[in-house]
């Protein structure tokens, strides 16, 4: 079959369908704790009609729980529909707060895993610039999951956003392993393919990880 | 016969509730939420089936499940897992796990699998006991 993607099409490609399978994961992890709550206020019901007490403090904690994992489950589907929503318009203004908000979102089962954590700061006022939400999203998710592997012994990574002359910085800190990482390593070509549709830079300091990104990325 | 059941997964939430249910069902119920926890019980103590999830914070269920039949080859290891892949299930089996149940998980089907884990736990640990003793039989000159 003759064909061939562009690479920021591929990479965008490849982070949707590991952000969506993740999201989905953590969906059935939640249903799996709804269904057995549930279970077991059904097992509640049949030791109560073969004439055993029902504990109404059991019930209540049970179905607190249940509403719980609820707003768990619709935490999950809202970080799935920003994210499917972020390619409806391919370029517009970006509260870069938002932007980073859902990273975390989307990251937390991935941070988890790697016994990472993660640790953002939310701008006190709106930190925006005009750029494409969904290669921005695909590049900070590349940062962050490169950030998470050199994340060292402190298995911590921060993260903020900040103004930057016209346009706006993204950093990822706290990168006690990123010295011993070869330097040819990061950015690698999905990266860079990504920064240059961004017309953004990334560097890298003592522990951290910065991204500079253009106030409006025509100019 | 009591079956003797060790549950992992990082939910804890859905770890008491199962293991509520299992125990009024008649099951010999521990927990582990970690598998650092898990591995620590294995060694400790004897089980029957260990049901455990295959996505967890820290180590992969797939290294938890290699640490075990390492160690204690008789435990008979089901997996949970949140989607049932083919290459998944190929590495699992090859680890030595008896079995794949897919969350959320029907209780009914996940007891009929730690009875059949139990049944061919007891049939491992009779024929281990059968050569030891043929083992005791051949070195004594009786």
């Amino acid at each position: 079959m003759p064909f061939k993607l562009d690479i920021v099409g591929e990479t965008g490609l490849q982070f949707y369908g590991k952000m969506s399978a993740s999201m989905s994961h953590e969906i059935k992890n939640v249903l799996s704790v709804i269904q057995e709550h549930a279970g077991l206020l059904e097992d509640f019901a049949v030791m109560a009609k073969q004439g055993g007490a029902i504990e109404p403090q059991r019930v209540s904690t049970l179905t607190t729980k249940i509403q719980g994992q609820i707003e768990r489950a619709n935490g999950i589907v809202k970080g799935m529909n920003q994210l499917a929503h972020s390619v409806d318009e391919p370029v517009k203004s970006l509260d870069l707060g938002q932007t980073l908000t859902l990273l975390v979102a989307l990251s937390q089962r991935f941070a988890s895993v790697r016994g990472v954590r993660l640790e953002p700061t939310l701008p006190s006022n709106a930190v925006t610039v005009t750029s494409s939400p969904f290669i921005l999203q695909n590049l900070a998710w590349l940062c962050l999951d490169f950030a998470m592997q050199v994340a060292g012994n402190g298995k911590v990574v921060r993260l903020s956003v900040q103004p930057a002359g016209q346009g706006a910085q993204l950093k990822f800190s706290q990168l006690e392993g990123l010295g011993d990482k070869p330097a040819e390593t990061f950015p690698g070509e999905q990266e860079k393919a990504l920064l240059q549709a961004l017309n953004a830079e990334v560097e890298m300091r003592i522990g951290e990880i910065v991204v500079t990104l253009p106030g409006d990325p025509t100019r | 016969m009591t079956e003797r059941v060790l549950l992992v997964d990082d939910e804890q939430e859905f770890l008491d509730s199962l293991a509520e249910r299992m125990q009024s069902r008649g099951m010999n119920v521990s927990k582990a939420a970690t598998p650092a926890e898990a591995i620590m019980k294995t060694e400790k103590e004897s089980f029957d089936a260990v049901v455990l999830d295959l996505k967890m914070a820290g180590m992969d269920g797939l290294e938890v499940l290699r640490i075990i039949k390492e160690k204690r080859p008789e435990i008979q290891v089901i997996l949970l897992t949140g989607h049932a892949t083919v290459e998944a299930g190929v590495e699992a089996m090859k680890l030595g796990a008896l079995d794949f149940v897919e969350k959320p998980a029907n209780l009914a089907e996940l007891t009929k699998k730690i009875k059949e884990a139990q049944a061919k736990k007891m049939i491992l640990v009779d024929k281990a006991t059968e050569a030891k003793i043929k083992e005791i039989i051949q070195a004594k000159a009786w």
